[in-house]
């Protein structure tokens, strides 16, 4: 298996589409020449011109709206928010049209595209460059969301989401660009069964962790951690957001009785705070020992400065520290 | 223009210039966090413009906002305490590079968001008028701006309502690696302008006592019409759009070209000692400015780091 990085690895998926359907057409800002602003697209304008491969202006409206244009008329379009943060120019097409049109028309259309973003923070890209905004999307009805956290993962769900007849957003957390693995390059599947498909990381008893997107690797690195090398740790990559996978949390916990939900994103109205509600409310909820967690980013615009971006965000440290205390707490 | 303007528009040219080479060290030794946009080239367009503006005019700025800070007024110690994420930064180190906002001086901020600033300018202007206030407000944004939806919700409303709305484009000719010929359907901002309803002019950005006149003929003609109005500024980056910029989209003679043929500070000494500004006020000038810099740098290195607490606190008023 060839070794490479994630952004590699979505460029493979990218080009599986592009090979797999004549229709499909990449759009986005500066995904030509220049490459992509994080390299993801570097090579495709080369190997696929400029009729599949279309640098737009800076008009993200359009550029999601075209999507859905083409998508309701037999085309499968991706098309790139340069950083998920300038999605919030784009929300009509994707909140309002896109999610929405399958259903306002009695199953008359589907609206099979994908919307792809850079996410997240780290990278001292301060406020506007470095939200984590899915939840926002798990939100709409209509709407799939999807986070990868390494290149296998990113690859993989790439493909499902171009064979899922729905309005996917694929939200692709700055620092997994350049993780690196050996990556099993699959062929395009036949359908999109993996979206919505949770991933045990690891099998443990003592404490289910859950996490997705980038947080996912801070969990794992966290895990080995020397201080926690007695406990039996269960973590588990929600990969999908939307729909969720629930149902494999609860009978994590109905399992190790603890549960922690780590994410980058704020607390309110989260990933996190949904998935702590069904559990709670699920049948889990007699099995816990204690209340769930939720170590989420803070509840502030992200911050331009190293030590304060540290700060925002939950660190390898803080998971350890509340692992430790979540487990010890009941012994 | 008296001599003593003219030589305060090269000092600031200048202070921009050095401001930012001197981010760029800092940067390449590592002291930076996260990526900065430089406007090396286009400081007459900043200098110009902010210098024909009064302390109590507005700006509204960009991601390439240094010039316009600086020529605003602000101080270069607390930007680069900013950009260094310490507590005296202009935003005390939650905003760096991309938001430096300096109120004190009328500069209602950078901003991270391509177009980002245009509708802000437009609610600002707003603002002064029913507060019977006499200034304008000048927006800063660039040539890729003009393609967004909120460009043309922006004039159009600044001009049904008779908004002191000074635009400014700054036409460096790329948005990141898109050429503006290639993105701007009809070939023309300033018709753009125009099919508004606003007077529009086009000049040469690096000439900046072109710049100067324009802002400050704009500026009276907005405050006697009531109306706002719209200048093109064309002018070059040398540096990438960001720190990892390849510019594969843009042959070095053209970069060579602007720098050789074209750039506004060589263009404006030149015309200094055309005429007859003596070498050493010059020299006077770029040794002032070279501390200015140089004693900045040093104080913001050795000023505290922003404090950890209260990031949830700072979010609300
Ligand atoms: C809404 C939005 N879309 C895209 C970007 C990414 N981006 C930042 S600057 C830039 C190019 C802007 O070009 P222009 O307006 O001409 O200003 P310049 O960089 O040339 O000064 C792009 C694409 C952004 N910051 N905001
Ligand atoms: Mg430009």
């Amino acid at each position: 298996m060839p070794e490479m990085t994630t952004g590699q690895a979505i460029k493979e998926a990218l080009s599986l589409c592009l090979d797999s359907n004549d229709t499909t057409f990449i759009a986005g800002e500066d995904i030509g020449v220049y490459g992509g602003a994080f390299g993801v697209t570097d090579g495709l304008l080369e190997k696929y011109g400029h009729e599949r491969i279309k640098d737009t202006p800076i008009s993200e409206d359009v550029i999601a709206g075209l999507a859905v244009g083409a998508a309701i008329t037999g085309s499968k379009p991706i098309v790139e928010m340069q950083f998920s943060d300038f999605i919030v120019n784009a929300m009509d097409p994707i909140v309002n049209q896109a999610a929405k049109l399958h259903f306002m028309y009695g199953g008359a259309v589907n609206v099979p595209m994908i919307v792809r973003g850079a996410s997240g923070a780290g990278t001292g890209a301060a406020a506007q460059h470095s939200q984590s905004l899915e939840s926002w999307f798990c939100h709409v009805p209509g709407l799939k969301v999807v986070t990868p956290s390494n290149p296998q993962n990113a690859f993989d769900l790439l493909l499902a989401s171009f064979v899922d007849p729905n309005p996917v957003i694929f939200m692709e957390h700055k620092l997994i660009y350049k993780l690196k693995s050996e990556v099993n390059l699959g062929p395009m599947p036949s359908d999109s069964s993996e979206l919505g498909k949770s991933k045990v990381i690891q099998e443990g008893n003592d404490i289910t962790v859950v996490s997705y997107s980038n947080m996912v690797n801070s969990v794992i690195s966290a895990a080995k951690e020397d201080s926690l090398t007695d406990y039996s740790i269960e973590i588990i990559d929600l990969l999908t957001l939307a729909p969720m996978d629930s149902e494999s949390v609860i009978n994590s916990v109905e399992k190790t009785k603890r549960l922690l939900v780590c994410q980058e994103a704020p607390a309110s109205s989260s990933v996190g705070s949904t998935l702590i509600s069904e559990v709670v409310t699920s049948r889990a909820f007699k099995a816990l020992n204690q209340s769930p967690e939720l170590l989420a980013g803070l509840h502030s615009p992200m911050p331009s400065a190293k030590h304060l971006e540290t700060t925002v965000i939950p660190q390898e440290e803080d998971i350890v520290q509340k692992i430790k205390e979540m487990i010890e707490n009941e012994q | 223009m008296s001599k003593e303007n003219k030589l305060e528009l090269y000092r600031m040219m200048l202070l921009i210039r050095l401001f930012e080479e001197a981010l760029e060290e800092m940067f390449s030794r590592g002291l930076l966090h996260g990526t900065m946009h430089l406007s090396i080239g286009q400081e007459a367009t900043a200098t110009g413009a902010c210098l024909a503006l009064e302390k109590k005019d507005l700006i509204t700025s960009t991601h390439r906002g240094h010039g316009h800070c600086l020529a605003k007024g602000a101080d270069p110690y607390k930007m680069f305490a900013e950009l260094l994420g310490r507590e005296d930064g202009y935003c005390r180190g939650r905003g760096g590079s991309m938001h430096i906002a300096d109120l004190s001086n009328g500069n209602l901020g950078a901003n991270g968001i391509v177009a980002g600033s245009l509708t802000i300018s437009v609610g600002a202007a707003l603002s002064l008028k029913m507060q019977k206030i006499e200034n304008i407000v000048l927006c800063f944004f660039g040539d890729g701006a003009v393609n967004e939806g909120s460009f043309h919700e922006a004039l159009n409303l600044a001009s049904l309502w008779d908004l002191p709305v000074l635009f400014v484009c700054e036409n460096n000719q790329y948005g990141m690696s898109m050429a503006s010929e290639n993105a701007v359907a009809g070939g023309s901002i300033t018709q753009r302008a125009e099919s508004y309803g606003i007077k529009s002019v086009s000049i040469d950005g690096n000439d900046v006592e072109e710049v100067y006149e324009t802002v400050s003929k704009c500026k009276e003609k907005i405050k006697s019409s009531g109306k706002p109005m719209f200048i093109e500024s064309v002018t070059y980056r040398y540096r990438g759009h960001s720190k990892s910029d390849r510019n594969l989209y843009r042959t070095s003679d053209e970069i060579n070209f602007w720098k050789e043929e074209k750039d506004p500070l060589k263009r404006f000494i030149g015309k200094l000692t055309e005429e007859k500004v003596e070498i050493d006020e010059l020299k006077k000038v770029e040794v002032e400015v070279k501390n200015l810099i140089r004693e900045s740098v040093k104080k913001a290195l050795e000023s505290p780091e922003s404090p950890k607490t209260n990031l949830e606190e700072d979010s609300y008023a």
